[in-house]
C-alpha cells in the first residue's frame, strides 16, 4: 500500500470545508476566527504536499508555508487586538449585534 | 511501498485531522473549541514530521500551538465567561453553512478524484531539507533566494506589533 497524494489531501479538504462552515455559521468574532486558522492551516498542508510529492528536490512550497504561518501570525495578533478593544467599548463579540462603527 | 509503521502514522494523523476539525467547529465552548483546534494544529506539525519537513513542523508547534492558540485562549478569557454555551444556531443560517460546505468539499472532491491517476501516485524519494539549506535559502540574494520576502516579512511583523499595542491600549 502505498501512501499517495490523494490520502493526504482528503484531511486537508476535510479540514477546510469544516472551516468554511465555522466561518459562515458562527456569530462570535473569536470564534470566526478559529474557523479562519483551520482554513489557513489546510492550505499550508496542501503547500507542503504539492512540494513533497511534485518537486521533492526545491523547497519553494516549504517557504510558502513558512511565510504563510508568519503572516497568519500577524494576522492573528491584529485580530485579535481589534476584537478584544471592540469588546471593551461595545460589551460583546456578536458580529449580529455590533453594527455600528462609531460609537 | 510504505513501511507499515508509516502507514499507521499516517491513519492516526489523518483520523485526528478530521475528527478535531470537525469538533472544533461544531462543539459549542468557545474554549474548547480553540482546544480542538489546538489538537489539529499539533496533528498537522506530525504531518509535516512524517513528510520529513522537520523544520516546519518546528515551526508550527512553535508559532502556531504556542503562539497563535496562547493568543486565542487569552483573548477568549478577556471576553467570555468561560464554560459558558454560546447561543444554539439559526436553523437557516446552520444550512446555509453545511450546504456551502459539503458543495466545496464535494466539487472540490470531484476534482481530485477525476485526476486519480495524478493524485495516486507514490511518494518520491528526498533527502529531507537540514537546517543549512533552508538558511542559505532564506538568506540568499540569487535566484532562489528569500531574501526579500524576509526582510518584507520583518517589516511586516513590527508593524504588526506597533499597530497591536496602538490597538489594544487603554485609554
Amino acid at each position: 500500500m502505498n501512501l499517495t497524494l490523494l490520502m493526504y489531501l482528503i484531511p486537508s479538504l476535510i479540514m477546510f470545508g469544516c472551516g468554511v462552515y465555522g466561518f459562515l455559521t458562527r456569530k462570535n468574532m473569536i470564534a470566526i476566527m478559529i474557523s479562519l486558522e483551520l482554513m489557513l492551516n489546510s492550505i499550508d498542508i496542501n503547500f507542503v504536499l504539492f512540494n513533497r510529492y511534485l518537486f521533492p528536490e526545491q523547497m519553494e512550497g516549504m517557504f510558502f508555508t513558512l511565510f504563510a504561518i508568519a503572516i497568519a501570525a500577524a494576522e492573528t495578533a491584529l485580530a485579535l487586538a481589534i476584537i478584544i478593544n471592540v469588546f471593551r467599548i461595545a460589551k460583546d463579540v456578536d458580529i449580529n449585534k455590533i453594527n455600528k462603527l462609531k460609537f | 511501498m510504505e513501511s507499515v509503521g508509516n502507514i499507521i502514522m499516517y491513519f492516526v494523523i489523518a483520523l485526528a485531522i478530521i475528527v478535531f476539525s470537525v469538533l472544533t467547529v461544531t462543539t459549542r465552548k468557545i474554549l474548547r473549541a480553540a482546544t480542538y483546534l489546538l489538537f489539529t494544529l499539533f496533528a498537522t506539525a506530525a504531518l509535516y514530521f512524517q513528510l520529513d519537513y522537520a523544520f516546519l513542523g518546528a515551526v508550527q508547534i512553535a508559532v502556531y500551538a504556542g503562539g497563535i492558540v496562547v493568543l486565542f485562549v487569552f483573548s477568549i478569557l478577556l471576553t467570555h465567561n468561560p464554560g459558558e454555551d454560546s447561543a444554539p444556531l439559526e436553523s437557516h443560517r446552520k444550512w446555509l453553512g453545511i450546504i456551502a460546505a459539503v458543495a466545496g468539499v464535494a466539487v472540490c472532491g470531484f476534482a481530485l478524484f477525476s485526476y486519480a491517476q495524478f493524485c495516486g501516485q507514490a511518494i518520491p524519494e528526498m533527502t529531507a531539507p537540514g537546517i543549512e539549506d533552508i538558511g542559505k535559502f532564506l538568506l540568499s540574494t540569487d535566484k532562489w533566494g528569500y531574501l526579500l520576502p524576509f526582510e518584507a516579512l520583518s517589516v511586516l511583523l513590527l508593524a504588526c506589533i506597533i499597530g497591536g499595542v496602538v490597538i489594544a491600549r487603554r485609554r
